[in-house]
């Protein structure tokens, strides 16, 4: 790991920048970043559909992706990649910081919209901007996939009825020959505006040795 | 309104000074000799005893007699019950009250009066209340209403009474030693033993505050927790001090035994608790040919649990605690709704009562018995229980807070050390102190001078103050299906992401009890285990709300049918691939709403408290008898997509009457079961009208689905009670029938997008499922019994 971790230390103020991690987040980060990959310099999708803790979990596909999305790299770009290297992992990463308590209101605020977005994002698969019933469909079915007998039908009557809502909150007076594309960010920010992110879409990630953290639990 | 508080309250008083009077001379076996209420008949001599048929007397049989001696226990005790519901109703027809002053200071200033007048009467108390009673009866009745508990609470709970009791007793032991209180002959022992007592924080009294107040979440959750988890403390405290104070010499070994009592007594008051839970939850597991015994079962496990937990002197308010838990989670999903509604209500109902004694006893009490006064020593208690419990949650709280994901900020703190209220558990603690403790006198006094304070200064000044310093407030309005999607979906994505970097947090070892219980206890404790998602959970409630209310307009709204009708023709025809909301569909579903939103708000009423019930028995009634009726007139003609799901030859008639009888079983108690019971505080919430928007294309498209319905029955008439109660004891046949309307809404879009999807994205149905209703092919995989296997993996 010599050459490269040496060649990490020049970017690491760049990369603690970028992504707001310290220093410690980040070779922890890279450590793992190297074993997913094998010790490449990038990872591919296999290199994380072979994580088998992530089996169990239901929206796997969409985590996965949205490693490869382009529109998570903060960079106004759309398209995905086949692979991604160590400062896009940290860049996706970084939507899942805690909020420093002692930020401002802006900051806040900033944070809470980067996070919706990645949810947005992970929802918006053909990349036009807006949730619509499909792609709607297409989340709440693979929610609900691990939940053992429940109708395709029901998923999507469920999708619909969120539909319903976000259309209802949001354009309460279409006249009658209007269509509800689908759910835009602002909707989408509008709907959710009850649910506290900070508390909800953040990982601790500790300042140790993350190789030290397989013997022991996070107590949180 | 106001006449009818009047005529309350003066039958009340009424009523009062009869049972007043009653009781006074009930002890006598008399009867007054004025007039009063009709229940004791003036003709009798005043003797009132057996009338036997002495020989000395006239050879009648007597018409009249009274035996006053007989029923003088459970008539007194059922006086006693009346007389403090009289004061609640009372109490409740002046809104303004309730909202300054605690239920429970109410209760106990009727408590002080009504034990002055007995004791300027020198009578006695009635001798119900000792302290085996409010433990055996009343105490359980108290906590088996509410069930949620975390780790920190546990921490603030055990840690923190510890560091009151052991903080209170030394420094009033400190105290003790200045000769100018004259209590030196209380010795350490003692002390702690008294500081026991009074750390205990007590559930009712802060649940009575907390309700009002509607703090937020998290700092409800802690202070009630702590509350019910110091129980197991302080009973291991008291024990402990209580023997030791008797014994002359303390030994270090004797200190070692008491610490591991208390894991003995907190943890066996949990395996208890949990034990007693499966043994419920397996019998209830094969109850269903005998429905109406379900709630036996539950009210005789949980108190048999706490009686056990008694019996081995370990904790059993955590015992029972547990056991409504681990049955709340298993059995409710076993148990008919019927069962779930008589449970919840008795519960709720004798919960109530108990409460309401336990305050009114107090304030008997207070008067009525001999008190020793000690003006130093009681002051210096007030202060210190005070100033102990801030410094203690000062202290836990910057150790724990790192921990949290939202750290308690200086306000939270202040809610949670203002919000100890002491009450009814020190107070029968401290009535059971033994008599060869000398200055027993002295510790009831003071225990029930702390309580008065708490109850009264705090509890009546707590509601101002949150205010003022903005206590975080819960948000009340979360119930809509985005925020509950999107909520699973942050969790199911941080999961992800943490498995993905390799860390670990709280989901992993939830995931793995996740795993466990699926696999393994659902299937030995549960009739029928198909895991159910909270969001699937959340949908039926809200829809069948919604339905209830819609449909239980008037009639006339349903002109709305033909206008959705015609959207319906108009899809037909049109094959856009790519689905759109018409505005006509929410235009529509605007009017009936906006028409209807007076009533709807009308009965959305806030929660009342947390012994109020959701009100809507009445509701559904209507609503199904009109729902019914719906159906019948809806059904000949409109929508013709339904039949092709008959199987040749049958008719509908004879489908339809099966599927109705137990339909209307089901919906008839279609009740409190999906209401969030953890909090009880949400009761109806007000909900986005979105929600309800779509429930008029849904509910009117599917009504003439209903004899697809029956065929689902009929074909698995054997695992009708299957389908008919699935886990959320919600009825199955609410599940089939958006199911339909999906397929006959979406009809050519649908079909042309499932097809499409049946082989382009894995994530699409398995193909049984995409067939277009319409084909007649359709009908088998109809027929079959719902059944998804999951494709990932």
């Amino acid at each position: 790991m010599g050459a490269s971790q040496t060649r990490l230390e020049h970017n690491y103020d760049d990369l603690t920048e970028k992504s707001g991690f310290s220093h410690e987040q980040i070779k922890n980060l890279y450590q793992r970043f190297q074993q997913l990959s094998g010790n490449n310099e990038k990872i591919s999708r296999d290199d994380l559909e072979r994580i088998p803790a992530l089996n169990n979990n239901p929206i796997r596909k969409q985590i996965i992706t949205a490693f490869f999305d382009k529109r998570n790299q903060h960079q106004n770009d759309v398209g995905s990649l086949d692979e991604i290297g160590f400062e896009q992992f940290l860049m996706v990463m970084s939507h899942f910081r805690p909020v420093n308590s002692k930020a401002t209101e802006e900051e806040k605020a900033t944070v809470r919209k980067q996070k919706l977005r990645f949810l947005f994002n992970m929802h918006d698969t053909d990349n036009d901007g807006i949730i619509t019933l499909d792609e709607y469909r297409t989340v709440v079915e693979e929610l609900l996939s691990q939940s053992g007998a429940i109708e395709t039908e029901v998923a999507r009557a469920i999708a619909d009825a969120a539909m319903l809502e976000v259309a209802s909150t949001n354009v309460p007076h279409m006249a009658p020959d209007d269509f509800y594309e689908g759910i835009t960010f602002e909707h989408f920010e509008q709907i959710l505006k009850g649910i506290e992110m900070e508390s909800r879409m953040h990982i601790r990630f500790l300042d140790k040795n993350a190789a030290t953290m397989r013997c022991g639990k996070l107590s949180s | 309104l106001r006449s009818l508080g009047v005529f309350i309250r003066q039958a009340g008083t009424l009523l009062f000074i009869c049972m007043i009077l009653i009781l006074l001379h009930g002890s006598r076996g008399e009867i007054p000799s004025k007039p009063i209420a009709a229940t004791i008949l003036p003709s009798v001599k005043p003797d009132g005893g057996v009338q036997a048929y002495p020989e000395d007397q006239k050879n009648n049989l007597p018409m009249f007699t009274m035996n006053y001696p007989r029923i003088q226990i459970p008539f007194e005790i059922t006086l006693w019950v009346l007389l403090a519901s009289f004061a609640k109703i009372g109490f409740h027809v002046y809104h303004k009250i309730t909202i300054w002053v605690p239920e429970s200071c109410l209760l106990i200033s009727i408590g002080l009066i009504v034990g002055a007048i007995m004791h300027s009467v020198h009578e006695e108390p009635p001798a119900v209340l000792t302290s085996n009673v409010f433990f055996l009866y009343m105490l359980p009745l108290i906590v088996l209403d509410f069930v949620a508990v975390f780790m920190q609470v546990l921490w603030f709970a055990v840690v923190g009474t510890l560091w009151n009791s052991i903080g209170i007793g030394i420094s009033l032991f400190a105290i003790c030693q200045i000769p100018a209180f004259g209590v030196q002959d209380i010795n350490l022992q003692e002390n702690l033993l008294f500081s026991a007592i009074i750390s205990a924080v007590d559930p009712v009294a802060v649940l009575n505050v907390f309700e009002d107040v509607s703090v937020n979440e998290q700092l409800y959750i802690v202070v009630f927790g702590e509350c019910l988890f110091n129980d197991a403390v302080t009973v291991v405290l008291y024990n402990m001090f209580s023997f030791v104070a008797e014994m002359p010499v303390v030994e270090p070994v004797d200190v070692f035994i008491g610490v591991a009592r208390f894991f003995i007594v907190g943890l066996g008051g949990m395996a208890f608790g949990i034990l007693f839970g499966f043994v419920a939850a397996f019998t209830t597991r094969f109850t269903s040919k005998v429905r109406e015994i379900e709630p036996l079962f539950v009210f005789m496990y949980s108190y048999l649990a706490y009686l056990v937990a008694e019996l081995f002197a370990i904790s059993s308010i955590m015992a029972i605690i547990t056991c409504a838990l681990t049955m709340k989670y298993y059995v409710e999903e076993n148990v008919s709704q019927r069962s779930c509604t008589t449970i919840r209500h008795v519960i709720k109902m004798l919960a109530s009562i108990s409460e309401t004694l336990i305050f009114f006893f107090l304030g008997v009490v207070t008067i009525t018995t001999d008190h020793e006064w000690n003006w130093g020593y009681i002051l210096f208690t007030l202060l210190f229980a005070f100033v102990w419990r801030g410094l203690g949650i000062l202290v836990l709280t910057q150790i724990i807070n790192p921990f949290r994901t939202i750290p308690f900020n200086m306000k939270d703190q202040f809610g949670l050390a203002y919000g100890g209220l002491r009450g009814a558990v020190s107070f029968a603690l401290a009535f059971t102190l033994p008599d060869t403790i000398g200055r027993k006198q002295l510790f009831v006094t003071a225990t029930i001078a702390v309580i008065l304070f708490t109850v009264f200064l705090q509890g009546i000044s707590i509601r101002p103050l949150i205010e003022f310093i903005n206590v975080r407030r819960t948000n009340r309005n979360l119930e809509t299906i985005n925020v509950e999607i999107h909520g699973r979906l942050m969790e199911h994505t941080i999961a992800g992401i943490e498995d993905l970097c390799g860390q670990w947090s709280r989901f992993y070892w939830k995931d793995k009890f996740m795993k466990f219980n699926n696999r393994i206890l659902r299937k030995i404790l549960i009739r029928d285990s198909r895991a159910e998602s909270s969001i699937v959970a959340l949908y039926k409630k809200l829809e069948l709300q919604n339905a209830m209310e819609i449909l239980d307009t008037a009639s006339g709204d349903i002109s709305a049918a033909p206008s959705i009708v015609s959207l319906y023709e108009e899809k037909k025809s049109s094959s856009k691939p790519q689905k759109k909301f018409l505005a006509a569909d929410l235009k529509n579903m605007h009017d009936i709403l906006s028409k209807n939103m007076y009533k709807i708000r009308e009965r959305t009423v806030a929660y009342r408290g947390k012994h109020a019930l959701p009100n809507d028995n009445h509701t559904r009634e209507i609503l199904i008898r009109r729902h019914v009726s719906i159906r019948r007139s809806l059904r000949p003609g409109s929508f013709q997509s339904s039949y092709f799901s008959l199987p040749a030859g049958k008719s509908l008639e004879s489908t339809f009457p099966a599927a109705r009888r137990s339909y209307a079983d089901d919906h008839e108690t279609l009740s409190e079961v999906a209401y969030p019971s953890q909090r009880s505080r949400f009761g109806k919430p007000a909900r986005s009208s979105s929600s309800k928007a779509m429930i008029p294309l849904r509910r009117l498209g599917t009504l003439e689905e209903v004899p697809s319905t029956d065929v689902l029955n009929e074909d698995s008439s054997s695992t009708e009670q299957g389908v008919f109660r699935t886990n959320s004891s919600y009825s199955d046949s609410h599940v089939p029938r958006p199911r339909r309307l999906n397929s006959s809404f979406d009809n050519n879009n649908g079909s042309a997008d499932d097809l499409r999807n049946v082989h382009e994205e894995p994530s699409s149905p398995p193909p049984g499922w995409a067939a277009e209703p319409r084909d007649n092919t359709a009908r088998n995989p109809l027929l079959r019994r719902p059944q998804w296997t999951p494709k990932r993996k």
